[in-house]
């Protein structure tokens, strides 16, 4: 294909294959906690540190990937321990990453307007230096996520009951929101901060149309979200658009087909009952 | 085995300023079968929760098998059975992976499974019944079934003593029988087993002891023949609660 006559694009495609991978693989656990805004919110923080970046002269990446690890571990500890209800949490993440993002990159002299390609992506700004911290990062997720997927699947679960097991339900639900705070850094130049969590939730959504497992559903939701995520890069190469809103609309196209298939596999499977029980 | 399964001592809890249990005693002896009753909001699930370390406690001990609560490390040695209806996330998951968990005290930081995991997970699925449906998901099968899902999962890390928070709950009369041969047959190897219960129905023959509960301070302890009267006497109306006598004797009200 002539699109990988671009050094650009052969680094867009690496870092979309990390991010296609890391962000279903840990997102399953978000949306087994019933956790599933929770990247949104992180995402929102890590603009913060995207702003940082850019006023200080570190690469953003860098920042925004400790900014948001964070704010990851701060809303863990406000649901332990604080009186704050998690929702609450969520919002004020929301509000104080945007606002914080916004004013500090006009402190930095620069226009909110160049927020544009982190918030929805920019394949073209991905540099390979960039490229080995995506790389690294993103292997780090998947290997955790998959490595300890029996533990991290008993404490989202239930957590109550994980914690009796003796598990360290706190230091594992900190290293989920951190993983995800992670993952958010790794996505950030394709998908974009404000639609990653769409990348976390609609594969899994979709695959739980037609899983029964959770193994299944794991595996399946990172299958789709490589699909996605590569999908999306070469289309929006192809139609010049950003590559984030591509990425989530072959997302949500997936999800579409998977709960079509689903309710058509259920109405087959009651036809087929009525005929048995005839 | 000579520590004794489950000792608290003079337990005092608070929940929000609002004192929920008041200097608590309970023994569980190894092989025995306690049962713990008492209206709504007497302090029963507190105090098993207490027990298992999810609930703070403002003074007094908890020991598991002669080692104080926070040193308990032999986590596999204890079944928990938390107060739920329902055993579904917001992932689909099969029976077997819910099950699965239960032997993660054998491999709480990391770990895969092994042969032995599966050995015992098979075992606890069959005990329950369900060998038939262990590739099912769980969120597709009745409240009775999931309700033996979490059973087998407090089975499968072969505890010698299991705790159950109300597992008859909103649980028809068949399951109540099928749950009563399953715990006969636990009590036969030599299982203890601290039972929360509203109604004891079909498990009554299994008992021997109860512990009544009225508003976080034991008010009978004794066999659970002599209960009736007792009940009577302490177990007073709270906040609109209904008592219900007739469930300690296992026949249905009005009957």
């Amino acid at each position: 294909m002539d699109i990988f006559q671009y050094e650009f694009m052969r680094i867009a495609l690496v870092a979309a294959v990390f991010t296609g991978l890391a962000a279903p693989a840990i997102g399953t656990f978000l949306v087994q906690r019933r956790l599933a805004l929770l990247g949104d919110g992180l995402g929102h923080v890590a603009l913060t540190g995207v702003a940082l970046g850019l006023l200080t002269g570190i690469a953003p990446t860098v920042t925004a990937v400790v900014v948001a690890a964070l704010g990851a571990v701060l809303i863990e500890l406000l649901r332990m321990y604080g009186r704050t209800s998690a929702d609450v949490a969520l919002a004020m993440l929301f509000y104080g990453g945007i606002a914080g993002g916004v004013l500090l990159t006009n402190l930095a002299d620069e226009s909110a307007a160049s927020l544009n390609a982190y918030l929805f992506g920019a394949i073209t700004t991905i540099k390979s230096s960039d490229l080995v911290l995506v790389g690294v990062l993103g292997v780090v997720v998947i290997v955790l996520s998959l490595g300890l997927s029996p533990q991290l699947f008993a404490v989202c679960q239930d957590e109550e009951h994980a914690r009796v097991s003796g598990v360290p339900v706190r230091a594992y639900s900190i290293l989920i929101a951190v993983l995800a705070a992670v993952t958010i850094t790794v996505a950030m130049r394709t998908v974009g901060l404000l639609l990653v969590s769409a990348l976390m939730v609609v594969p899994v959504a979709a695959s739980q149309q037609l899983t029964r497992s959770f193994r299944t559903t794991h595996l399946a939701a990172m299958a789709i979200g490589l699909f996605s995520a590569v999908g999306g890069l070469v289309t929006s190469y192809q139609i010049d658009t950003q590559p984030g809103p591509t990425i989530v609309m072959i997302a949500l196209a997936v999800f579409a087909v998977a709960s079509l298939a689903a309710s058509a596999l259920a109405r087959t499977r009651s036809a087929r009952r009525r005929v048995d029980s005839t | 085995m000579t520590e004794q399964p489950l000792t608290v001592r003079g337990v005092t809890v608070a929940l929000d300023g609002r004192p929920v249990l008041r200097q608590v005693d309970l023994d569980v002896s190894a092989g025995e079968f306690v049962t713990l009753l008492g209206a709504n909001g007497s302090g029963k699930s507190t105090l098993v929760r207490a027990a298992v370390g999810l609930v703070a406690t403002s003074s007094g001990t908890v020991e598991l098998f002669g080692a104080p609560l926070d040193r308990f490390r032999d986590r596999q040695r204890l079944g928990y059975v938390p107060q739920r209806t329902r055993a579904v996330a917001g992932v689909p998951a099969t029976m077997h992976e819910v099950v699965m968990s239960g032997r993660l005290a054998r491999r709480r930081f990391a770990g895969w499974r092994t042969k032995a995991d599966v050995a015992a997970v098979e075992a606890a699925i069959a005990r329950v019944g369900l060998s038939d449906r262990t590739r099912s998901s769980v969120s597709e099968m009745s409240g009775g079934q999931q309700q033996r899902v979490l059973i087998a999962r407090a089975l499968a890390s072969e505890a010698e003593l299991l705790i159950m928070d109300e597992p008859t709950a909103g649980v028809d009369h068949d399951n109540q029988e099928s749950l009563a041969g399953l715990l006969a047959g636990l009590v036969e190897d030599g299982t203890s087993v601290l039972l929360v219960a509203h109604e004891l129905g079909p498990l009554r023959p299994l008992i021997d002891r109860a512990v009544v509960l009225d508003a976080g301070v034991v008010t009978y302890e004794g066999p659970v023949d002599a209960i009736q009267d007792a009940a009577h006497v302490h177990v007073h109306e709270h906040g609109g609660e209904p008592d219900h006598p007739d469930g300690f004797s296992g026949n249905p009200i009005g009957a």
